[in-house]
């Protein structure tokens, strides 16, 4: 690896201020010593990576040990097909909807732990909530399928209680149910931060001044919390439109996603161009999410 | 667990804080399920037949599986160690210096938290492929490396922000070489934040799959990749008493992170 020697980071140049010859030599060494490892690590295996995928993208139906085709949008135009419109809108909706899920379900819990929960225990309680997020996604994922499986956990409990079993396994509702449930420490995470440096005060006032709970909500709440809501949603958004683990186990084959579609591309079917353009359509998707974050985030809620 | 009790100002009841019990009970049930089924002594475990440990035996003796840990724990150690000296360098380096293109430097390296795993396993596959470098235990070393020190960049760098640029100065005005007050001063004060970047980074380096999968040679067989080429067909007992095992030491090293960057912050506080 270390033999490839690509062109090092142009972003590297310290501001040469006007100073003798050799002392500015010795002023380039340390910022040198210190950035140029990283940044030749991540430009090697990272940029020119997908820089590759890019000039792959162009090149219609392109297979590994095949003469390469002429380069061409075909590999985009074919992604118009019905069958990869629907992937496409169906992996958009599978992470509309988990962000919406995780929005419901996270801002109860970040609310209670951030100004209800007893003060000392905060953060341990936060804590103890993300945690999951630290194990292993895969393992998460398969836990779903004990519960939701035919004979699983689930329909055992209903059949006890005498609702009618739901068969829910390689359904989209067992996707939407995974994905919630992997990404929702992200949100709630995020709404602590920003739910945390809410001013009780004007909580306080709005009520003396007669307004209803929830419209103390609605009106002083949401609005003064609105960063995180948007750096929570769009973190959610983002990773959930990427995953692999969970729409491949818990999702039959009729729950065909981006991730799903470009895994396939690669290792099966081996249609590299028809991979790189989905790829590069899933890095455009996030970039956009990403910019919207830097704009409308709250930055500190995200560094955390 | 119990609601704190304040005037009931916003609601009579604690609705929010029943929410949150039921909301950790969703997130704790599913990995109690595993716990429960791994001691469970039916083959299917579709419903309880007595207390067994027999699918924790068989995993002891298991080589594919043994091996494949073997696996994993190389791949995290060496990329987390490597990881751990580029990372803390590269968080010293962008605190340090201003230079044009600067804010390109840090965005690229945040890329690697936000972009999907999958565009980077395969831009990786493609990488390798185009150099005509073959798959093998270092591929995968090398791509994770790009995560690791990412994010062992970001954790250092959170807790530069927060220390006294002036207790460098100090040392280098006391006579001290550059790599002395780097050594000395600087290290010893950020050595918290590295350890926790070094466990969080290990811990995510041992849970990937999709990385893996595309950078592994025929030799190389993570344990992410032999656990999901092994539960895509279904439940498998002696899964669920490996994933109690991981799922336990991940938390573990994970908790242990944040206890000692938590402990690293509160101390320099005083």
């Amino acid at each position: 690896m270390s033999t490839s020697t690509p062109p090092s980071p142009s972003t590297l140049q310290p501001s040469p201020p006007p100073a003798p010859p050799p002392r500015r030599w010795l002023r380039w060494v340390q910022p040198l010593l210190l950035l140029g490892p990283s940044g030749l690590w991540l430009v090697v295996l990272l940029v020119l990576p997908t820089l590759l995928i890019l000039d792959l993208s162009f090149l219609p139906g392109l297979r590994p040990g095949a003469a390469p085709p002429d380069y061409g949008l075909g590999n985009y135009l074919q992604l118009l097909n019905k069958t990869y419109r629907d992937v496409i809108g169906r992996s958009l909706g599978f992470a509309l909807i988990t962000t919406t899920a995780c929005l419901i379900l996270g801002f109860p819990v970040s609310y209670w732990i951030a100004l209800k929960s007893p003060k000392r225990w905060r953060v341990l309680l936060l804590i103890a909530f993300v945690l999951p997020l630290w194990t292993s996604s895969l393992l998460r994922a398969y836990a779903w399928v004990s519960i939701l499986r035919p004979t699983g956990v689930l329909n055992s409990l209903l059949s006890f209680v005498h609702l009618p079993t739901q068969d829910w396994l390689y359904t989209e509702v067992a996707v939407g149910i995974g994905l919630s449930y992997s990404f929702l420490p992200y949100m709630v995470l995020i709404l602590y931060a920003s739910l945390e440096k809410l001013d009780l005060r004007l909580l306080e006032a709005s009520a003396d001044l007669g307004a209803t709970p929830l419209q103390t909500f609605w009106k002083v709440t949401v609005p003064q919390t609105l960063p995180g809501i948007a750096a929570g949603s769009l973190l959610v958004f983002i990773t959930s439109l990427g995953d692999f683990v969970v729409p491949e186990l818990l999702g039959g084959a009729s729950s065909t996603t981006m991730s799903r579609l470009i895994y396939n591309q690669f290792l099966r079917v081996r249609n590299w161009g028809l991979g790189a353009a989905l790829s590069m359509l899933l890095i455009l998707a996030v970039s956009i999410a990403i910019a919207l974050l830097m704009k409308y985030g709250d930055r500190n809620a995200t560094k955390a | 667990m119990k609601p704190v009790s304040q005037p009931p100002r916003r609601f009579p009841i604690p609705i929010l804080g029943i929410i949150t019990l039921i909301m950790f009970g969703f997130m704790y049930f599913p990995i109690l399920v595993l716990a429960v089924f791994s001691f469970n002594a039916s083959r299917y475990s579709a419903r309880w037949e007595g207390f067994s440990l027999q699918w924790y035996g068989r995993l002891f003796n298991d080589g594919r599986i043994l091996s494949a840990l073997q696996d994993s724990i190389t791949v995290a150690t060496v990329a987390v160690a490597l990881s751990a000296v580029l990372g803390t360098l590269m968080a010293v380096g962008l605190a340090k210096y201003k230079f044009p293109g600067k804010s390109l430097y840090r965005g690229v390296s945040y890329l690697p938290l936000i972009i999907p795993d999958i565009a980077i396993a395969v831009a990786t596959l493609v990488f390798l492929a185009t150099m005509a470098i073959p798959l093998s235990l270092w591929t995968i070393i090398a791509a994770h490396m790009v995560f690791c020190l990412a994010y062992i960049a970001v954790v250092v760098s959170s807790r530069l922000a927060t220390l006294d640029p002036r207790l460098e100065e100090a040392a280098l005005d006391l006579g001290a070489t550059p790599v002395q007050a780097f050594l000395k001063i600087l290290v010893p004060e950020l050595m918290p934040a590295i350890i926790s970047g070094c466990l969080l980074s290990f811990v995510l380096s041992m849970d990937d799959l999709l990385i893996s999968s595309f950078t592994a040679g025929g030799g190389a067989n993570p344990l992410p990749i032999e656990i999901f080429s092994r539960i895509r067909t279904g439940v498998k007992p002696d899964i669920n008493a490996l994933s109690v095992l991981l799922i336990s030491t991940s938390a573990l090293l994970a908790f242990l992170a944040e206890y000692v960057r938590y402990r690293g912050e509160t101390r320099s506080q005083r």
